[in-house]
């Protein structure tokens, strides 16, 4: 039996790339084990290695931090800015998105390009000046004016997804309505809307996941009305190292199971596929 | 009542021109074909009519009232799309009614009127369903469906049946000239197949380089095309042209034959449709390049004093490339045009 030489080299593509798979997959999905392990392991095992394969379901962790004082009114904070945030985002975002889509308009590329620009400045950077004038104009350690600087971190976001969004509609459904007696906003509600309705709400999970995320703003900005965030990061610094993990844990669960939610739509803004 | 005038109506995309000062009156029931090469600006003009792009100067008028100025609503219009347009968020039913629901109609006389146009179309059946479960053929039926239940003045279509494929074309077209002559609607139709066009319309527009270039019903526009442009448009195969010396007394010299022809002293082109050639004793001298049997007929190109000629002959007749051929063309079907101008010369 003889082998040819390009099926060798195939056979050879395919081992590296899977390879590649694992080593990616070993990458992302390690230290989420060691944390969910850890997270569920008593003190003691946590200090110990090696770890046991199956963990041991202790949930003394965990329900630590839920009895942990300023626990809750944090995750209650958290919550708010992310909400506020997607809120925001969206209202900004999406009229955006669709003027990108649907207008041609002087300067439409370097609007793009500035859209993404703004994610160009290193936010401590901004921090000092921010805080400076949040607490000239009262919007310091509230939890408005947290959120008004998660938007502006989410909305680039939200623009390019909902222009992906807006360009997948094709515009003769529009014009079908407008010849069907509908005016350019009716045509929008009636028809662009409904179709776009599960794009606009994973763009809207992801704003939520980007503000849930963000903790040096949240750090700097907030003294008193912490998120959950800078809370742990103000509290985990000084804790055992069990408790660091299950902080770690609740923070990291619910944003991969929202990203996890909404793939497809990410998948689309970067332009891999629009279906 | 619904008779369309364009008046004087141009369109500039920046520095392109894609309509030049056009004027069409479109009786009322008339079914307008606009006929032409893709860039020849028919559909601009369409959507001109329909209010989705604005004309640069000009008016329209539709029904004896000047809309230009208002919106594609406003306008007793209706529209087909190309690729159809058929909301794929709504059942057929809700297609269908959806102009209507605009209007606020009844419940119950609107389902009256989309069940009745449903059925003209031959689509009852598929009321429930969505357009992702509708072949190409079948959302075609929808959107002209969606169109009819409006029961606008005027219905516009944009190359509704270039996305089908031969066989439904052909069917599709045929239905949609009984339909539309039924609903006794002023219709606009825009494409780019002269088969479709010639069957279809009562009067074609064939419109080149953004401009009408004629107007007139499907055999005036085959017989007596205006410019040599409609003759080569229009047909197939297309239009012969060959040079003509003009010997005096309204005698001209086409390659080896004389025929009579207009009293003019400048040159010509001859020009003789393929179909209007015969083999004969005396006529044009050509030599075979090409034969083409097309079941019928036989599909001949030759060439006569070096230019080229085509004649499309009964296929009992056997030939070959390199044979030597006589062809006589029908002395009441040759035209004449005007090289400088490529009008047609009378």
């Amino acid at each position: 039996m003889t082998v040819t030489p390009s099926t060798d080299t195939r056979r050879a593509g395919r081992i590296l790339y899977g390879a590649g798979v694992v080593l990616l997959c070993a990458w992302v999905l390690g230290p989420i084990y060691l944390l969910v392990v850890n997270t569920l392991s008593s003190p003691e095992t946590v200090n110990t290695f090696p770890k046991p394969l199956i963990p041991e379901f202790d949930t003394g962790s965990l329900r630590f931090f839920l009895e942990f004082a300023g626990m809750l009114s944090a995750l209650k904070n958290s919550v708010l800015v992310a909400g506020l945030t997607m809120i925001l985002s969206i209202l900004i975002g999406a009229p955006a998105g669709y003027a990108l889509s649907r207008f041609d308009f002087r300067g439409k590329q370097a609007f793009r390009m500035l859209i993404l620009l703004t994610r160009a400045f290193p936010l401590p950077l901004l921090a000092l000046p921010l805080a400076v004038m949040f607490i000239r104009t009262g919007l310091d350690d509230t939890i408005l004016g947290l959120a008004l600087v998660h938007t502006t971190l989410a909305v680039p976001f939200s623009v390019l997804i909902t222009y992906s969004l807006f360009s997948g509609i094709p515009l003769e459904l529009e014009e079908a309505a407008w010849t069907l007696g509908c005016t350019r906003v009716s045509a929008f509600v009636r028809v662009v809307l409904p179709l776009i309705l599960p794009g606009i709400t994973a763009s809207a999970i992801f704003a939520f996941v980007i503000s849930w995320n963000e903790v040096f703003a949240a750090a700097v900005l907030t003294i008193e009305n912490r998120t959950l965030t800078a809370f742990l990061l103000q509290n985990l610094d000084t804790s055992p190292l069990h408790l660091k993990f299950a902080g770690g844990f609740i923070l990291v669960v619910p944003a991969l199971i929202f990203i996890f939610a909404v793939r497809k739509y990410l998948f689309a803004m970067w332009g891999i596929a629009n279906r | 009542m619904a008779e369309i005038q364009i008046r004087n109506v141009a369109k500039q995309f920046g520095s392109y021109t894609a309509l030049r000062d056009i004027n069409l009156t479109i009786a009322d029931q008339e079914f307008m074909v606009l006929l032409g090469a893709s860039g020849c600006g028919k559909t601009t003009l369409l959507r001109i009519i329909a209010g989705l792009e604005t004309a640069t100067t000009g008016e329209v008028w539709i029904g004896g009232r000047r809309v230009d100025h208002l919106p594609p609503r406003d306008r007793g219009i209706a529209m087909v799309f190309q690729n159809y347009a058929v909301f794929p968020h709504l059942t057929v039913f809700e297609n269908i009614g959806f102009g209507l629901r605009m209007r606020r109609m009844a419940e119950t006389e609107l389902r009256q009127r989309v069940e009745r146009v449903a059925e003209l179309m031959h689509i009852e059946q598929l009321l429930k369903r969505y357009s992702g479960e509708l072949s190409g053929g079948q959302r075609q039926r929808v959107a002209v469906a969606r169109a009819l239940a409006m029961e606008p003045d005027v219905i516009l279509m944009d190359e509704p049946l270039s996305n089908l494929d031969a066989l439904l074309r052909l069917e599709m077209r045929t239905e949609l000239k009984g339909v539309l002559a039924e609903s006794r609607t002023t219709a606009i139709y825009v494409t780019h197949d002269q088969v479709e066009a010639m069957s279809l319309a009562d009067r074609i527009s064939v419109m080149h380089q953004g401009r009408i270039v004629q107007a007139a019903s499907p055999i005036e526009v085959y017989r007596n095309p205006a410019t040599e442009f409609v003759g080569g448009f229009i047909g197939n195969p297309p239009m012969n042209f060959l040079p003509a010396r003009p010997l005096g007394e309204g005698r001209w010299q086409v390659a080896g034959l004389v025929v009579d022809g207009p009293r003019l002293d400048k040159p010509l082109h001859f020009a003789i449709r393929p179909e209007d050639l015969r083999p004969a004793e005396n006529g044009l001298q050509a030599r075979v390049r090409v034969v083409e049997p097309l079941g019928a007929h036989v599909l001949v190109t030759c060439d006569v004093d070096g230019a080229m000629l085509r004649a499309v002959l009964d296929s009992d007749i056997s030939l070959n490339p390199g044979d030597r051929l006589t062809l006589a063309p029908q002395p009441d079907r040759i035209r004449w045009f005007d090289p400088e101008t490529t009008r047609a010369v009378h």
